[in-house]
């Protein structure tokens, strides 16, 4: 895509690159205050980013737990109480606090103003409430947890959550309500900005998918959380002040609760996933250096995906006593919305095809995405086929299948996204060859951990079991399982040590270290400017419009010093990401 | 240790199940790696600094994109349809199917026979005979689930649900509750005693396991009461928001919201049982009900009761043999009730 | 949206009608209503759920509920929803006077607004408190005489009422001081109010909240047999 900024004539000149060292959005002003109370989306992103990763933090340990406990089918660490407690916290943490706002409230807020060529999102200060009522509903979560934690599974599922349960279901609840509302400001902003706030010139199909992604996903958000939102209340008003929707004794349907539930949380899991197939596809077409094959179906598909998304959730309830019918139209819909999810598969392969692969660490994650969304998204498949659900359902089948397309899939992702925009937010490259070998490390570790896990759920394990001493063959599974999950521990933990030394000690980055196109990489600086860009950029020619033979000539012309554009006379030259 | 890979086949639709999962299991794998060998050929052809040619390189081709889709539709609608054939099988019982009635509640199993034979989280059936379950929970969902089956359905309170099978293979099966339902949800199973036809006639003739033998001890008697009346669903392995930890109680001091106190003994717990509202300890509400109990199983559970280990401090395992819902390998036996 | 407008308030002499992120008053204008818009999507979600469930439980449950919903006063009803028509009027009246920058109509028409509004809130109030002193409140102290029609389908159908009655009723509230504030900004010309926009938003979401009651009066208090 090529930027012409009005007041300059290449997208970033040299001086301006080296002037952002001194003058940028992370420097222009120091004080607390100058973050807490800032309406700069690229702030705000720094802000999600730490507080999301602190929250990702206490999800694993969480998990860890779980692990180590279920080593032994007698258990040796917890009782039942802590160990429902635990997966439960693990869950929630991990889809409300990490995984639902993680790319889109971290790399969403920082990057769609800058591919859009905007100065901000449409309501800065409804993105500042956002991460405020983030905040709150974390600090309320973590108050539940200490005050006795919660032990009905993230489910929620009357009428054990409404009236049974002990713990502290209410305050989980209205954690839970108020981290809706969060993701509901995110979205309405998205929806707005992406709407009117383009840059001359930036036509609908001249947007990033990564934009388009995060389209699709806010359309969802607006849709779906509300309904989850308001049935949550229902929940503590029948907890609390004992007026029963859900109720069997007033006659009411807990299986309508089940109904409201998945209405949300089925297209949930395509907030989570959507995003991440927006990274992708950035990633592929810079690390292809090749326009993304089949442009505009990838974008539609997202559209398809967030469409098709609202109409199968019944497919989490085919034994729960809905009818018969009813669960084959679900099991029938849920066919067709794998579809939009083949499409892009197919697509992002093909992108390598007539372009020059640089094997450097965001397109190792994007490549691990790829294989295990893929596997991921096929096991899925079991279970939308309603006849063999019935026996996997529940099971860890199901664990397996979710941590594929959310760890394996949207986990990767995020940490791809890391990887690749990290020289943006913070003007610094990590060691590029740790980086890499450490992606190599996750994948392994990741399917080390979540393998087995398909085994003994076939096997009939089922799902939040603190104790299996009664079927003592599935004892191996779970060893192989926590085996792989110290492993994956390892790889999740390295990255935080070197990303965060390089803020101190790594080469600074030049302003598009990746040769990449787009807005964000050709017309700001490394980290960008408060203001984003010296002017409104106005947008001419194709998005991706990269040039694969041209790049391979250009390399074989010049030494290439790592990092192909721009930067190599700034830059004390790594060696990593060299081609021989 | 034994390493199993697929569950037994024991049921009518393990068959037909097993065949659908093996090809979809095919199918998975042929996609995975025909993912993988394209992703891996492709870097390898293309990877930076080779010698492929790139010369008009292809964006968009929709011909390819309606090939993938179609292909994918097509297979997908073929599995969905197998596996709605399947489904059907699974919830239409045939008229002929044998009935049971199953009560789930926290954390067990009651199943009822038609001739009235009653069972606690186990259930004999005969081989090759269609049996179907009428379902009802007393409280929170649970799920009936054996994996050897290959079925399963949710236990909903308010409303019965059915399940049926027809097992296919003599032995012991697992039975778990697949829905959380609390505490012990894990603990909340037990087994399917598939037994051959005539063995089984056998066993209804004589009422089941619960009549053949008298119970070996009063304090075994007082287990089953204690599982029947599903105490433990208020009573845990330590002290709990609702109730007291029966655990270690014996000859311990109590104290009560009106102030006095006692030391408990068999006579406590026996004015616990039939008059809870009497005293209410100290920090607790009012919740237990009055139970009417003869003389014999007060002291029968009395007796359990004095056998249950010291409660759990917070944060160990429970592993004590005592634990009242742990599930038995042994048939339970134990004496008729009410 | 309003509310931002209020906090920027105390600084009134360092804005412009613009903000930064912004290229024009046009596309701000556009973006705002865009925004509001999406934000009504959402709050058509939130009620939208609460429909559902009250159609299934009334489906499963109508005989029930037709004799249940006699001991609601569809007089009542009707006056509120008279009155809430009529506040819809005076606030499309509103945005008019404030299209022809007539301020002094358009706060009257404000003030009428939102006087409805709180007639609404008051009528309600005997409503909800005559309910409540016949015990008919869901929870613990519900009682429930009437003939034929089992206490737990009346509780069910008065968990239903209250439920969606009282949300409805929390966004008349809402509406009450929302209203409020865009009539003293415009009282004293705060800078962010240039022209009708603003009042424009506040009155599409008083038409949503209008709109919702129309939907709510037949369903609980007209009910065919
Ligand atoms: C990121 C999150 C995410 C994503 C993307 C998905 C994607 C899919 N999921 Fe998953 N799912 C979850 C997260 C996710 N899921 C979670 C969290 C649960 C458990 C919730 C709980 O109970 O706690 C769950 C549970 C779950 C169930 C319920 C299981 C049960 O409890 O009984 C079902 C059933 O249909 C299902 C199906 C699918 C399908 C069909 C897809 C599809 O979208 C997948 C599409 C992708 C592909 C198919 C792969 C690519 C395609 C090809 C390579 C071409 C070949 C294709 C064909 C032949 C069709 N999922
Ligand atoms: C995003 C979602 C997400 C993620 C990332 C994970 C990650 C993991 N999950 Fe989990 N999981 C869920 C979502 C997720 N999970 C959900 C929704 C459930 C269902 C809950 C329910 O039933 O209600 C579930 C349930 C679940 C179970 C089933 C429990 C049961 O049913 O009884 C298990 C069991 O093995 C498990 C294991 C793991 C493991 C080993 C990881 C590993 O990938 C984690 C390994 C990672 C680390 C160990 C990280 C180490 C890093 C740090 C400690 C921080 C470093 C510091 C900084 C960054 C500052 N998860
Ligand atoms: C609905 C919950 C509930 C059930 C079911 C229940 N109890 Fe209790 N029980 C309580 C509560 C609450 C207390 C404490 C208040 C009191 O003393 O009455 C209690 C107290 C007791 C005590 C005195 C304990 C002490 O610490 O001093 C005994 C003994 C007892 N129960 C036995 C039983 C037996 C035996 C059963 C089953 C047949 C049973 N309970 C079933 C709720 C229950
Ligand atoms: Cu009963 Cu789980
Ligand atoms: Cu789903």
């Amino acid at each position: 895509m090529s930027a012409v900024p009005l007041q300059s004539k290449s997208p970033v000149t040299e001086e301006a690159q080296a002037k952002a060292q001194g003058s940028n959005y992370l420097n222009a002003g120091h004080t607390l205050a100058s973050w807490l109370l800032t309406k700069d989306h690229k702030r705000i992103a720094v802000l999600y980013l730490i507080s999301v990763s602190i929250f990702f933090a206490i999800g694993s340990i969480a998990a860890m737990m779980i692990r180590l406990e279920l080593t032994s089918p007698r258990g040796t660490l917890m009782t039942s109480e802590t160990y429902n407690k635990a997966f439960t916290a693990h869950g929630v943490v991990m889809i409300f606090f990490f995984l639902i706002p993680a790319i889109p409230a971290v790399f969403g807020n920082f990057l769609i103003p800058l591919m859009i060529g905007a100065r901000d999102l449409a309501f800065p200060r409804l993105n500042l409430a956002s991460w405020y009522m983030y905040m709150v509903a974390g600090t309320m979560f973590i108050v539940a947890m200490l005050r006795g934690g919660v032990d009905t599974g993230w489910t929620f599922y009357t009428p054990y959550s409404s009236i049974y349960s002990n713990g502290e279901v209410t305050l989980t609840l209205l954690a839970a309500f108020i981290a809706g509302f969060s993701s509901i400001f995110t979205g309405v902003n998205f929806i707005a900005t992406i709407h009117k706030m383009r840059a001359p010139g930036m036509t609908w199909w001249r947007l990033p998918l990564y934009v388009w992604s995060h389209y699709a996903t806010s359309v969802i958000i607006i849709l779906g959380t509300p309904v989850v939102a308001i049935t949550l209340v229902l929940v503590i008003v029948e907890r609390v002040g004992k007026i029963g929707i859900f109720s069997p004794e007033l006659g009411g349907d807990p299986v309508l609760f089940q109904h409201m539930f998945w209405f949300y949380s089925h297209p949930a899991v395509y907030i989570m996933v959507l995003p991440a197939m927006g990274v992708i596809s950035e990633i592929m077409g810079c690390f292809s250096r090749n326009k993304v094959f089949g442009y505009k179906f990838v974008a539609m598909s997202s559209m398809g995906i967030a469409a098709l998304g609202f109409v199968v959730w019944g497919h989490h309830m085919y034994v729960s006593s809905q009818s018969m019918y009813q669960g084959i139209v679900f099991s029938l819909l849920s066919y067709l919305v794998a579809i939009p999810s083949a499409i892009k598969i197919f697509n992002w392969a093909l992108t390598m095809y007539k372009g020059s692969v640089w094997l450097a660490s965001p397109m190792i994650y994007a490549l691990g995405f790829i294989g295990l969304f893929t596997l991921g998204g096929l096991t899925g498949l079991y279970l939308a086929s309603i006849g063999t659900d019935v026996h996997l359902t529940a099971t860890y089948f199901v664990v397996a299948h979710f941590h594929y397309v959310m760890v394996g899939g949207t986990l990767m992702a995020y940490l791809g996204a890391l990887h690749f925009w990290w020289p943006k937010m913070f003007g610094r490259m990590y060691p590029e060859n740790v980086a890499k070998y450490n992606a190599l490390l996750v994948f392994a570790g990741f399917n080390l951990t979540f393998l087995p896990q398909f085994v003994v759920g076939y096997l009939g394990m089922p799902r939040r079991y603190h104790y299996y001493y009664f079927a003592p063959e599935f004892q191996i599974y779970h060893i192989m399982s926590t085996a792989g999950s110290s492993v994956l521990a390892i790889s999740l933990i390295l990255p935080a040590f070197y990303l965060i030394k390089s803020l101190k000690s790594g080469p600074i980055a030049p302003a598009n270290p990746w040769g990449a196109k787009g807005l964000e990489w050709e017309a700001t600086t490394s980290p960008p400017d408060k203001h984003n860009f010296a002017g409104i950029p106005v947008v001419e020619g194709d998005v991706y419009d990269y040039n694969a033979e041209e790049e391979e000539r250009r390399l074989r012309g010049e030494r290439f010093d790592g990092y192909p554009h721009g930067g190599a006379d700034q830059t004390p030259t790594p060696k990593e990401g060299v081609v021989k | 240790m034994n390493f199993p890979i697929v569950p037994e086949q024991a049921s009518s639709f393990a068959l037909e199940y097993d065949a659908l999962f093996y090809v979809i299991t095919g199918l998975t794998v042929f996609f995975t790696l025909f993912v993988f060998v394209m992703c891996m050929a492709l870097i390898i052809k293309y990877r930076r600094g080779s010698n492929a040619d790139r010369s008009n390189p292809m964006h968009h081709n929709t011909l390819i994109e309606v090939t993938w889709s179609f292909i994918s539709l097509v297979l997908g609608l073929g599995i969905f349809t197998w596996g709605a054939k399947i489904y059907m099988e699974m919830r239409e019982a045939p008229d002929d199917a044998m009935e049971i009635f199953v009560i789930g509640k926290r954390w067990m199993w009651h199943m009822q026979h038609s001739n009235g034979v009653r069972e606690n989280n186990e259930l004999h059936i005969p081989i090759g005979v269609p049996v179907k379950l009428t379902m009802i929970s007393q409280d929170v969902t649970h799920a009936f689930y054996v994996p050897q089956f290959r079925t399963q359905f949710h236990v909903v309170p308010g409303r019965y649900t059915t399940m049926w099978f027809k097992a296919t293979k003599t032995g012991r099966f697992n039975l778990f509750c697949n829905m959380h339902c609390g505490t012990q949800h894990s603990e909340m199973g037990g087994y399917v005693y598939v037994l051959p036809q005539n063995e089984w006639a056998e066993w209804m003739k004589n009422g089941g396991n619960r009549f053949k033998a008298a119970p070996k001890s009063l304090a075994e008697a007082g287990k089953n009461l204690y599982e029947e009346f599903n105490c433990a669903s208020c009573h845990g392995e330590r002290d709990g928001n609702r109730a007291p930890s029966l655990y270690g109680l014996m000859g311990r001091k109590r104290e009560f919201t009106d102030g006095s106190s006692v030391v408990a003994d068999t006579d406590y717990i026996r004015q616990s049982i039939l008059k809870p509202e009497g005293r209410i300890v100290k920090g607790y509400r009012n919740l237990m009900q009055p139970y009417n109990f003869s003389e014999e199983q007060i002291l029968s559970l009395a007796e359990y009761i004095n056998t249950l280990g010291s409660p759990m401090p917070a944060g160990t395992s429970a592993t004590a043999p005592a634990n009242p819902t742990a599930m038995n390998a042994t048939p339970i036996t134990g004496a008729p009730t009410r | 949206m309003a509310l931002g407008n209020l906090i920027r308030y105390k600084r009134k002499q360092e804005v412009d009608a613009v903000y930064e992120q912004y290229e024009e008053l046009g596309q701000q204008q556009e973006t705002y209503v865009l925004g509001m818009w999406t934000f009504l999507v959402t709050e058509i979600m939130f009620f939208g759920v609460l429909f559902v469930a009250y159609i299934l439980y009334r489906w499963q449950y109508q005989p029930y509920f037709f004799a249940v919903h006699e001991e609601l006063d569809y007089k009542m009803g009707a006056l509120n929803t008279v009155n809430l028509l009529f506040s819809s009027f005076t606030m499309a009246l509103a945005v008019h006077f404030a299209q022809l920058r007539k301020k002094k109509q358009q706060l009257l028409c404000l003030a009428i607004t939102m006087g409805c509004a709180a007639v609404f809130m008051i009528i309600k109030y005997f409503e909800y408190s005559k309910k409540i002193e016949h015990g008919l409140l869901p929870g613990p102290n519900f009682v429930w005489t009437g003939e034929g029609v089992p206490a737990n389908i009346a509780q069910l159908f008065f968990s239903l009422y209250f439920c969606m009655t009282g949300l409805h009723g929390i966004h008349v509230v809402i509406g009450l001081f929302v209203i409020g504030g865009l009539a003293f900004m415009v009282a004293t010309d705060h800078p962010a109010i240039t022209d009708y926009v603003p009042t424009e938003m506040v009155g599409l979401y008083w038409h949503f909240v209008d709109l919702v009651w129309i939907f709510l009066y037949p369903l609980f208090y007209l009910m065919p047999r």
